[in-house]
């Protein structure tokens, strides 16, 4: 069910070698990432779950291009890669909606992008807007939506560029836990309705374990893959499956191996803040 | 609720700030006009309001405000358009130049405060006693905010923003097109507003000192006449521009900002 090191699987969409990134600080170089390697099967939900400060984002903008200063490489279908590649959609943590531009205008941009029709983009964009729930809301400003609605405005705008590989960085970390759990559901049935190949950070063991085929549990600081677990759990899957008991199991597991991690991480913060006030006095 | 009250969303609460507002402008005319009849303020200084007002038709037909508000108002939209044009430029510019933001931001920042139109002599030795005088002055007053606030604008669009457009593998022509000029817009706009203002309120003081052009000239004209209720009368007019100008522009940035 768990495994130590990073299985290499044949015919993955994604590969992750050996990534390494450092980092210059006033207190030294930091490794924000330490030798990760991993893979992502086609069609698969992987979730990268890790304390606080364990590289977690580092490791979304490497396979996003957004960093480009890193060891190791990065492959989609076979085909390594150093930028931002039309193959992955990226999800934001932060509120990422164009304030500007409707839902519908907001949707429609990567296809704007593409020079496609403008009457065909529109038709396009409503079919990803039905799909993410938001239908009735296409002539709205993102001003005018919740902050769940604004993110799932996002998911349909990365949706829309059709991505071999979505990639999500904490979409839903700025949410009430039951709108989390609602939307973790939509993103459930999205991605079993597409096939959608999915990478999803989070520090949230329960929306990880929902979703999830398989969980990579990474160190703190200097983030390293600690583990691999499968979540065997039926799919179709909802958030009802929280209530399971094999949901509980896989939660107590993965957050045995969190545990020494976070109190890890909160300890070294505890030392650091300590440390500051020492040389501040 | 009590039965007295108002409803909520009833026309007064929607007319009561104004309603204020004005009823404060007319309460404040009236006790200038009680000071000024009781002899607590020189009538030789102040005129009466209700003399101020009784001169506005006069005013209006006999020195040919029409045309004077026309001509004011085209120096306004030449230095705006100046403005809005070599101001968004230059802020552009510097945002994508770091060596020349940090060379002369503060220069810039400088300029903004300094009190320009005190070197009319310079420019009207460059450009004579002509419209193109007035409007430099205006323009060169006005141009710092619109810098300033571009730059500000630019630089202050979300990082999440930039790196959604990098995520969609845009170019820099793209990004800048498609996502830092409209979310920085908001702020481009207030700085024009500023520039307007500041070009409105330069040029008017620029007309009055050199004696020519419109309104800025009719209220020298009308003091050195000494005629008090007209002088006042001038000069409540340039403020009754400046406040429809500010409303328009208002409107306008209210346009462009959809929605907060």
């Amino acid at each position: 069910m768990s495994s130590s090191s990073p299985p290499r699987i044949a015919g993955a969409i994604l590969t992750v070698d050996d990534v390494t990134v450092r980092f210059e600080t006033p207190e030294g170089p930091v490794i924000a990432a330490d030798d990760v390697s991993f893979t992502v099967k086609d069609g698969e939900f992987l979730s990268i779950i890790g304390p606080s400060g364990c590289g977690k984002s580092t490791v979304f903008n490497v396979i996003g291009g957004l960093l480009t200063h890193h060891e190791g490489t990065v492959r989609v279908a076979g085909e390594t890669i150093n930028g931002p590649h039309q193959s992955i959609g990226m999800v934001f943590q932060e509120e990422s909606t164009f304030p500007w531009r409707t839902v519908t205008a907001n949707v429609a941009f990567p296809l704007e992008l593409t020079g496609m029709p403008k009457q065909k983009r529109i038709e396009r964009a409503r079919y990803f807007i039905k799909m993410v729930g938001l239908d009735g809301f296409e002539n709205r400003y993102p001003g005018e939506l919740s902050g769940g609605m604004r993110q799932r405005v996002s998911l349909a705008r990365t949706l829309a560029s059709e991505p071999k590989i979505l990639l999500m960085d904490e979409p839903f970390a700025a949410l009430d836990e039951q709108t989390r759990l609602l939307l973790g559901d939509k993103v459930l049935q999205i991605q079993q309705q597409l096939r959608q190949t999915t990478l999803l950070i989070t520090h949230n063991i329960t929306e990880a374990v929902q979703m999830s085929d398989r969980i990579l549990v990474m160190t703190y600081r200097p983030g390293k893959v600690k583990r691999i677990v499968d979540i065997d759990l039926p799919r179709p899957r909802t958030s009802e499956i929280v209530g399971s008991e094999a949901f509980g199991r896989y939660v107590a597991q993965i957050w045995n191996d969190l545990r020494e991690e976070a109190s890890r991480g909160l300890r070294d913060e505890e030392a650091h803040v300590l440390h500051h006030e020492a040389a501040s006095s | 609720m009590s039965a007295g009250a108002p409803a909520r969303g009833s026309p007064w609460r929607a007319f009561a700030p104004a309603a204020t507002g004005l009823g404060t402008l007319i309460g404040f005319l009236l006790v200038a006009e009680l000071l000024i009849r009781i002899g607590v303020i020189n009538r030789f200084i102040v005129p009466p309001p209700s003399e101020v007002i009784e001169s506005f038709g006069r005013v209006i037909v006999e020195e040919h405000v029409p045309r004077r508000f026309l001509l004011t108002l085209s120096e306004c939209l030449t230095a705006g358009v100046m403005i809005t044009v070599f101001g968004v430029a230059g802020g552009v510019t510097m945002h994508r130049y770091k060596l020349l933001q940090q060379a002369i931001e503060t220069w810039v920042a400088a300029l903004a405060a300094a009190p320009v139109v005190l070197a009319y002599p310079l420019f009207m030795v460059i450009f004579g006693r002509s419209a193109w005088t007035i409007i430099m002055i205006g323009f060169v007053a006005a141009l710092p905010p619109v810098m300033l606030k571009t730059l500000e604008g630019l630089a202050g669009t979300r990082k999440v923003l930039v790196n959604v457009g990098k995520s969609f593998n845009l170019t820099q022509n793209q990004q800048f097109w498609k996502i830092l000029f409209p979310a920085a817009l908001p702020t481009i706009f207030v700085g024009v507003r500023l520039g307007l203002i500041f070009a409105l309120i330069n040029i008017v003081g620029v007309e009055f000192l050199i004696n020519y052009g419109g309104l800025g000239q009719l209220i020298n004209d009308l003091a050195e006449r000494y005629d008090l209720p007209g002088t006042y009368a001038a000069i409540t007019f340039v403020i009754l521009v400046s406040v429809v100008f500010f409303m328009a522009l208002e409107k306008v940035e209210r346009w462009l900002r959809p929605v907060d």
